[in-house]
C-alpha cells in the first residue's frame, strides 16, 4: 500500500504482534489463581517509573483512584499516559509530576467545571510534554488493535486535520476502494487499571452501565490491574456468563476496594464529589496548593480507607448514593 | 445581542433553544459536553420526543431525567436502549448511523475547522487546550455537524486556526473528499450569539441564514476576521417561548451551571 502520509507524533506502547504473541504466551497465564493483592502490593509490583500507562472508565466515572493516589504515594516518576478520555485522573498524575508524557485525545479538561489548572500549567511550563495528538476513538481503535493482535487497524478519521499530522498514524491508499484511509497502530499499554463493580479471586469482572473502552483496554494491557467494589464467589460469575466482560486470564491483580472510585463517580452506586473536585481545582491553581491537596489527601494517609474517612466517611458516601439516584438535589460548587 | 433579549432570556438559553431547533424527530444525534446536551435535552422534551440522544462513551437512547456534568455519565444511558462502548458507538457513526453531530469550539474558520488543541505554537503554546476529545470523530463521520460557538468575535472567527483539530470544509470544495473523509459529511449549520449560518454550496466558506432579534449586519461582520457571505435573502431567528424557557430553567438546568447567567 502506498503510504501517502505519517503522523509526526511520538509511537508509545506499539509492539510487533508476534512479539506480543511471546509476551502473552508467557506471561498472561491462564492458569486459576488468586490475584488478590492490596493497592500498594500491586503498584509496587507492576507499575515502574517509565511505564506506559492507562487508566480506565472516563477520566471522573469509574476510575480505580485508589491505585492513582498510590502510584502519587510511591512518587512514581516520568510515566507516560494514554491521555484517552483523561480528566481527574490524569490531572491529579500530571499535576503531581508522575506523569511527564502525554498522547492526547482528550486530557487538561474537567468538561463543564473547565479547564484543570494542575495538568495545563504543567504543560504550558514545559514540565509535561504532549508526545502525540489523537482523539476519542482514535485511542479507542488503538487499544482494538491490540486487542485483535494487529500491527494497526484502519479508520476513517484524523483524515486531512493537524490532529492527524500530529499523531502516530500514518495514511496509505485503501488497496479495495482506492481512498486514502488512516491506519492507526495498535497499542499495548505496560500497565492499565480499570474499576469493576464485582469480581472473583481470579479477575473474571462484571461492569454495570457503559464499558467506555475498558472490554478492548482490558484484552491489550501488559499487565492488568483490576480493583473491585466487591469481591464474589466464582460460582456466582459462572450463572450467567454473558454478564461477565473481562475474563481471568487478563488480570494480574485484584484489589478490593469499596468506594475506589470516589471522588469521581460509581454507576448506580455513588455520585462525583463536586465539594472534593472543587477543592482540587480551586488548591491545584498553584503548585503549592497541589501540593497542600496531596499531603492532605494523599502522603498524609497510610491508605485509601483512611483517605475516606478525611473525606466525610459513612455521612459522605451515604449523600453520594442519594445523588446518584437523584434523590438530593445537584449541586455543583465549582461554578463561579 | 441588543439589549431587548436580556428582559425575557440569556444568550445561552437563547443557542440552545436554537440548537434544539435543528434537530427533526426520529433522528439521531451524537452530544458533547454542554449545550449540545442542553439542547438535545430541549429538543426532546419538545417537538422529538423519539430523538435518539447518543454519547459517545457508550449511553445510547436515554430518556434523561437532568442534565449530565460528563458525557461519560450512568446518567447518559438512564431508561436507554443500550449501554455499550465507544467502540460501538463511535463505529455506527463511521458506518453512516448518526444524522447529526452537536460540537462547540474555541477557534473557527470560515470552513468550519475546528480549534480545541492550542493557542500559539503546538510544541510550546501559549495556551493548551483539552485537544479533540471525540469532536474530530463526530465531525468525520456525522451526516449532518452543527456547530456551537458563544463568543463569536475576531479572536474566535479566524481566518486560520491555530491547530486543525477539528475538519470542516478543510480548504474548500472537494477537500474531505480528496483527504479520504466520508463524502457527503461536513459542517451544516454554526450557531453563535449574532446569528445562524451554513455553508455555501459551491465555495463551502460559512454564510449567513439568520440573524438573532436585534442583531445588525455590522455586528455579523465587525466579530469576524474573515469575510462572512451575506446573501440577498436572509430572516431573522425565531425566539424561545415561554414554554421552552421554562423547560430549560426548570427541568433541565435547574441549578443554572450551564445556562444560567
Amino acid at each position: 500500500m502506498e503510504v501517502l502520509h505519517e503522523g509526526k507524533g511520538q509511537l508509545v506502547g506499539w509492539h510487533d504482534p508476534d512479539e506480543n504473541r511471546e509476551y502473552v504466551l508467557h506471561n498472561k497465564s491462564r492458569a486459576l489463581k488468586d490475584k488478590t493483592m492490596t493497592a500498594s502490593e500491586a503498584v509496587t509490583k507492576f507499575i515502574k517509573d517509565g511505564d506506559f500507562i492507562a487508566s480506565g472508565g472516563f477520566g471522573h466515572i469509574r476510575v480505580s483512584m485508589n491505585i492513582i493516589y498510590e502510584i502519587i504515594r510511591q512518587r512514581k516518576r516520568n510515566l507516560i499516559m494514554a491521555g484517552k478520555t483523561a480528566v481527574h485522573d490524569l490531572d491529579l498524575l500530571v499535576g503531581n509530576g508522575c506523569v511527564d508524557r502525554v498522547e492526547v485525545a482528550y486530557s487538561f479538561g474537567h468538561e463543564v467545571r473547565g479547564l484543570s489548572p494542575a495538568s495545563r500549567r504543567m504543560v504550558e511550563s514545559g514540565r509535561c510534554k504532549v508526545i502525540a495528538e489523537i482523539s476519542n476513538s482514535g485511542y479507542q481503535w488503538r487499544f482494538l488493535a491490540g486487542m485483535m493482535g494487529l500491527p494497526f487497524i484502519p479508520s476513517r478519521n484524523l483524515l486531512g486535520t493537524d490532529t492527524g499530522a500530529y499523531s502516530s498514524c500514518k495514511v496509505v491508499t485503501d488497496p479495495f476502494s482506492g481512498k486514502p484511509i488512516n491506519l492507526i497502530p495498535a497499542a499495548y499499554p505496560d500497565v492499565a487499571f480499570i474499576h469493576v463493580h464485582r469480581c472473583d479471586i481470579y479477575g473474571n469482572c462484571q461492569i454495570d452501565g457503559i464499558m467506555v473502552e475498558d472490554f478492548e483496554l482490558a484484552r491489550c494491557a501488559r499487565k492488568l490491574i483490576i480493583t473491585t467494589e466487591e469481591i464474589i464467589d466464582n460460582e456466582i460469575m459462572r450463572r450467567e456468563p454473558w454478564r461477565n466482560v473481562i475474563p481471568f486470564y487478563v488480570v494480574d491483580a485484584v484489589v478490593e476496594q469499596p468506594y475506589a472510585s470516589h471522588p469521581c463517580e460509581m454507576h448506580g452506586k455513588y455520585f462525583f464529589d463536586e465539594e472534593h473536585i472543587a477543592e482540587w481545582l480551586a488548591l491545584s491553581k498553584t503548585d503549592e496548593g497541589v501540593q497542600q491537596y496531596s499531603d492532605k489527601y494523599i502522603f498524609g494517609v497510610k491508605d485509601f480507607d483512611e483517605y475516606l474517612e478525611i473525606c466525610g466517611g459513612l455521612k459522605k458516601i451515604g449523600f453520594l448514593q442519594k445523588r446518584e439516584a437523584m434523590r438530593v438535589p445537584l449541586v455543583t460548587p465549582w461554578r463561579k | 445581542m441588543a439589549n431587548n433579549q436580556n428582559a425575557r432570556y440569556n444568550m445561552r438559553e437563547f443557542l440552545a433553544f436554537t440548537g434544539s431547533n435543528l434537530l427533526e424527530d426520529g433522528k439521531s444525534v451524537f452530544v458533547g459536553t454542554g449545550l449540545p446536551m442542553i439542547a438535545g435535552m430541549l429538543a426532546q422534551k419538545t417537538h422529538a420526543p423519539n430523538l435518539l440522544i447518543i454519547f459517545e462513551a457508550g449511553g445510547v437512547g436515554p430518556i434523561l431525567p437532568e442534565l449530565p456534568i460528563s458525557v461519560g455519565q450512568a446518567l447518559t444511558c438512564y431508561r436507554g436502549i443500550a449501554a455499550t462502548s465507544m467502540h460501538d458507538v463511535m463505529s455506527s457513526c463511521q458506518a453512516g448511523f448518526i444524522d447529526y453531530g452537536f460540537l462547540g469550539g474555541a477557534q473557527v474558520d470560515m470552513y468550519g475547522n475546528i480549534n480545541t488543541t492550542c493557542i500559539g505554537d503546538h510544541d510550546h503554546p501559549k495556551a493548551r487546550l483539552p485537544g479533540s476529545g471525540g469532536a474530530n470523530d463526530i465531525a468525520s463521520f456525522a451526516h449532518k455537524t452543527i456547530l456551537i460557538v458563544g463568543g463569536q468575535s475576531k479572536r474566535t472567527f479566524v481566518n486560520k486556526v491555530d491547530f486543525l483539530t477539528t475538519p470542516g470544509y478543510l480548504s474548500g470544495p472537494g477537500a474531505r473528499e480528496k483527504a479520504g473523509l466520508p463524502s457527503g459529511t461536513g459542517p451544516f449549520r454554526m450557531i453563535t450569539q449574532l446569528a445562524v449560518y451554513g455553508f455555501d454550496e459551491k465555495t463551502k466558506g460559512m454564510k449567513l441564514i439568520s440573524l438573532h432579534p436585534g442583531v445588525s449586519i455590522e455586528e455579523v461582520r465587525d466579530n469576524s476576521s474573515f469575510d462572512i457571505i451575506i446573501p440577498d435573502k436572509y430572516t431573522v431567528s425565531t425566539e424561545p417561548s415561554d414554554r421552552d424557557l421554562e423547560i430549560l430553567r426548570k427541568d433541565i438546568d435547574p441549578t443554572g451551571m450551564l445556562i444560567g447567567k
